[in-house]
């Protein structure tokens, strides 16, 4: 009885997930519904901040500082999306108040992700999560390319859960132990199976994180999903993978690191090199947005093929980072809006600084900060990246890190081109809409006043990994 | 040492002046004439600011002053401020330049006035950071940022071909700079910090040094820019609008030369003396080709642009030589260039703004019609080409100089390039200035208008001040650069 108060925030959410499930049947207000999830979700992030650091149900489910700073990133990015949604619910034709449920059932699942010491708390987690995730994509049923993303997602999705759990009764079967401390403390370095395992667990969670070559589905999904739930994906499954892949990888088998130390480095070069390659030829902002989402798990994952403190540390620096980025794109994406719907191609930006110029400023600075331009944030991301990976001797890392970062600025600026450079179209009207501008402006101005004073960002990734290390 | 943070100010009243700007309603053209106001007050602001740094500089004190140091993003990274005698010219050289830009810009700026003020107060917060910070990181910050604002001054204002331009340029100098930001990476984690002061008498392994010095190289490279990686600078320079030229000719290509002084030469002379000769050459190489280049153009701007990179070829010669002299040679060639190229390119700008065509078939004859210009103009060709007298006099005999004592080919091919200078230059000014005035359209021409001549008048005294009597100027200098020299002499002995 007394671990129930160590998934407090989780039961919370569930029992809040269920009751709106059931009073949205006969209360037809979605934008009461909505509200009613987001105060939910923020009473979380109370819950979280109260809850004591301690290990539940046989330390299956542990509650430490890392948890508590992923699950607080998490739970911005889902109600940055519940904004999203409900500014744009009526023209995207996602005008169903499962919406906001979903969100939330997915971000129980990514709350337990975040806090699994288990391997199979790990798999319930990621499956709550995906199941919800592949139902969000498909939300849209009259669009043939929403309905696409959702069958995309959901058979490849399936298919790297297969490939999860197969990897899973491998080491469940060569370790004798489900529990990550448990494996750690009877690892057998030289069991090939345990090996087996690990690469095939690696290949489900690069799948989730969408790393190179498991990433395949990214582009056909963001673009295919209605723009709020890419603006889902692109947030918190990304931070909630990427923290159960640290935690896995760290704690049970930080012994044999030099085993799958290769298989990071590998899809972390192909993810940044790829991607600056692949965005090149893109026409679809979502798709480009997709790809940009590739490079930058690519530079996330040398923090964590570092194996340090300090990759550790850079990795947290650099999800804090890109979580807000992200935020103001997708803010951005949702208000390219004139009556007759949205526009998604970096074709349709042609020459906006002349109708809006401080939004248009704004998104450009933004771009600079993904191509990893100081003095915006997204430079300071990459150089605690590039920091960690030169401090434990991975040079060759860092040099692939810059190549791909200077090549990727090309299509960073290609889009700065095209607003500034090019003939101007008519004006957009929903720059206009207060929730989004609530979530714009906040965000890029975070971005750019960043390097004044980013030592809050550093201590709380500080904070965050102690317990992991 | 003075209480007030006045290099924090300088650096951060153009922001200032930004949030200003922001605020500013534009709308018709009385509003898009009171955001230039606003801009010339702040950045002219910022100038005689600057100017006071000349009265509390001790002349006698080579180390930095006006330091600034707090806590930034980690121990060993800080908030870390000051000029020598090395930097301080440079600061005000930047102060000046900008509100001429600013003024030189009132009439050729139709549209999108406001985004390109904040671009160019963006662009002097970058610029004069870059002088100002004894931090490598911080200097990195300040060093990169600035392609952002110029980006869009190319690629917003610009000409023809300016998508083109100026993503070549953006590119070619972040291609470049990022292997520096590797290399100040390496020396954070293997020496604990990236303060200059510390890293000054640092002493790095020589294999460390040939490496690191490698990478701060290719940056510098490409942004001072030498050959053979100056293909950017002619095109971003046509390209660029006038006041863009000024400001890239006149203080960013400096950026990489002070950065040969304080970081290459500073933190490893052993590799800088290893390869100096190679250096030597590729400036020799740059100072000859770029000239004859030069000689063929028929655009005005890609001359004035290809002769730059033949003068920077001087500024490297000097540093590269580790005397006083042609450290001091360099520091006053650049003052000297920054100073006489923004002018010329203002000359271009004023028969651009007149004429729209910068090719120079189309002009000749105009010393009948703009006296006054001619006039300018002759002192700034003149001053260009070297000759005694004028600014750009005193550093290249400097240079010459100190690298004679070092080397006699290289001094000897060096001072080809002089005459190959005073070749295209006097070349140019006779097919616009001179000859009869015989095209239809040129007899429309008036001559400078009164904001132009306050534009040139600093400019034109500045250049025959430094000419007659360039003491105080090595007054400023001198100590630092002694510091230096010693310094790196103790280091290599």
């Amino acid at each position: 009885m007394q671990s129930l108060v160590y998934i407090l925030p989780e039961i919370f959410l569930f029992i809040v997930a269920t009751v709106l499930l059931v009073t949205g049947l006969f209360l037809k207000n979605i934008k009461l519904i909505n509200s009613l999830a987001i105060f939910s979700l923020l009473v979380t992030v109370i819950l979280i901040f109260n809850q004591p650091f301690q290990s539940a149900f046989l330390n299956s489910f542990v509650v430490d500082e890392f948890s508590l700073v992923l699950k607080i990133m998490i739970l911005i990015g889902s109600i940055a999306s519940l904004i999203m949604f409900v500014s744009s619910k009526d023209d995207l034709n996602i005008n169903i108040y499962e919406f906001p449920i979903l969100i939330i059932f997915s971000t129980i699942g990514m709350m337990v992700m975040v806090s699994a010491n288990d391997l199979l708390a790990m798999f319930i987690g990621l499956e709550l999560q995906s199941l919800s995730l592949y139902v969000l994509a498909a939300l849209n049923r009259n669009s043939l390319l929403s309905s696409e993303a959702g069958i995309k997602y959901f058979i490849l999705g399936a298919l790297s859960s297969g490939l999860l759990l197969f990897g899973i009764s491998y080491i469940y079967g060569f370790s004798g132990n489900t529990n990550f401390n448990l494996i750690a403390v009877n690892i057998n370095p030289e069991s090939l199976g345990l090996i087996i395992g690990i690469v095939f667990v690696l290949a489900g969670l690069a799948f989730k994180v969408s790393a190179v070559p498991f990433h395949m589905w990214t582009p056909d999904v963001y673009q295919g999903a209605p723009t709020p739930i890419t603006g889902f994906f692109a947030l918190a499954p990304k931070i909630a993978a990427m923290g159960l892949l640290v935690r896995f990888l760290f704690n049970s088998f930080g012994e044999i690191y030099i085993d799958w130390q290769q298989i990071i480095f590998f899809i972390s070069i192909a993810s940044m090199m790829l991607a600056a390659f692949a965005a090149i030829a893109q026409t679809n902002l979502k798709r480009l947005m997709a790809y940009s989402s590739i490079g930058h798990i690519g530079y996330a994952l040398i923090g964590v093929a570092c194996f340090t403190d300090e990759g550790l540390r850079s990795l947290l620096i650099y999800l804090m980072i890109y979580l807000i980025m992200n935020i103001a794109v997708f803010a951005f994406l949702l208000s390219l809006k004139r009556n007759d719907g949205y526009f998604e191609n970096i074709s349709d930006l042609s020459g906006m600084h002349k109708n809006h110029p401080l939004r248009t400023m704004l998104i450009a600075l933004i771009m600079f900060s993904l191509a990893g331009i100081p003095p915006l944030a997204g430079f300071f991301g990459k150089f605690y990246i590039f920091v960690a990976a030169i401090e434990s001797e991975m040079l060759f890392l860092a040099i692939i890190g810059v190549i791909a970062s200077v090549i990727s600025a090309f299509y960073y600026l290609r889009i700065v081109k095209i607003m500034y450079f090019d003939e101007p179209k008519e004006e957009f009207d929903g720059s206009s809409i207060k929730s989004l501008n609530m979530l714009y402006y906040p965000s890029s101005i975070l971005i750019i006043i960043f390097f004044i004073y980013p030592l809050p960002v550093i201590n709380i990734s500080e904070y965050a990994i102690q317990s992991i290390i | 040492m003075s209480e007030i943070p006045i290099l924090s100010i300088l650096i951060f009243i153009p922001v200032v002046g930004i949030f200003f700007i922001l605020l500013i309603r534009n709308n018709d053209d009385q509003s898009s004439q009171n955001l230039k106001h606003t801009a010339l007050w702040i950045t002219f602001l910022n100038f005689i600011i600057s100017l006071s740094l000349l009265f509390s500089f001790d002349l006698n004190n080579p180390d930095f002053q006006f330091e600034e140091k707090y806590a930034w993003i980690e121990s060993g990274i800080s908030y870390h401020l000051g000029i020598d005698g090395v930097s301080i010219l440079f600061v005000i050289l930047t102060t000046m330049l900008v509100p001429i830009c600013i003024l030189a810009s009132y009439e050729s700026i139709k549209f999108s006035v406001k985004e390109y003020l904040i671009s160019f107060l963006a662009l002097e917060t970058f610029m004069i950071g870059v002088f100002c910070s004894l931090d490598l990181v911080l200097f990195y910050l300040f060093f990169e940022g600035g392609l952002i604002p110029m980006f869009l001054i190319i690629g917003i204002w610009g000409g023809v071909r300016r998508v083109y331009s100026t993503f070549k340029f953006f590119l070619y100098t972040l291609a470049g700079s990022v292997f520096m930001l590797l290399a100040i990476i390496y020396i954070f984690i293997s020496t604990g910090t990236t303060d200059v002061e510390t890293l000054l008498v640092y002493n790095f392994t020589a294999n460390e040094q040939l490496i690191l010095w490698i990478a701060f190289f290719t940056s510098f490279m490409v942004k001072i820019p030498m050959w053979p990686f100056h293909t950017w600078l002619p095109d971003a320079h046509v390209e660029a609008p006038t006041a863009g030229s000024v400001i890239l000719a006149g203080v960013l290509l400096k950026m990489a030369g002070y950065g040969f002084i304080r970081f290459s030469i500073g933190f490893f002379p052993d590799a800088s003396e290893f390869f100096a000769p190679f250096i030597f050459s590729l400036s020799v190489i740059a100072i000859i080709v770029t000239s004859l280049i030069a000689l063929v153009q028929e655009d005005m701007k890609k001359l004035i642009a290809y002769s730059s990179v033949a003068h920077m070829g001087f500024v490297t010669l000097g540093i590269f030589t580790f005397t006083v002299q042609g450290i001091e040679g360099g520091i006053i060639q650049m003052i000297s260039h920054g100073i006489v190229s923004a002018a010329l390119f203002l000359c271009v700008g004023v028969v651009y703004d007149r004429l729209h065509t910068r090719e120079i078939a189309r002009y000749g004859g105009l010393v009948s019609k703009m006296p006054f210009y001619s006039f300018s103009f002759m002192i700034f060709i003149l001053a260009s080409l070297g000759l005694p007298g004028t600014s750009g006099f005193v550093g290249e005999f400097l240079v010459l100089l100190s690298i004679f004592t070092v080397n006699t080919y290289f001094a000897i091919f060096a001072t080809t390039g002089v005459v190959l200078a005073a070749t295209y230059s006097l070349w140019l000014y006779r097919r616009i200035i001179f000859g009869a005035l015989i095209k239809d359209d040129l007899s429309e021409m008036f001559d400078l208008t009164r904001r132009e001549i306050i534009i040139f008048l600093p400019l034109i005294i500045l250049t025959i001040f430094i000419g007659l009597y360039p003491k105080p100027i090595i007054n400023i200098i001198e100590p630092s650069t002694e510091k230096i020299v010693n310094q790196i002499k103790m280091k290599l002995d």
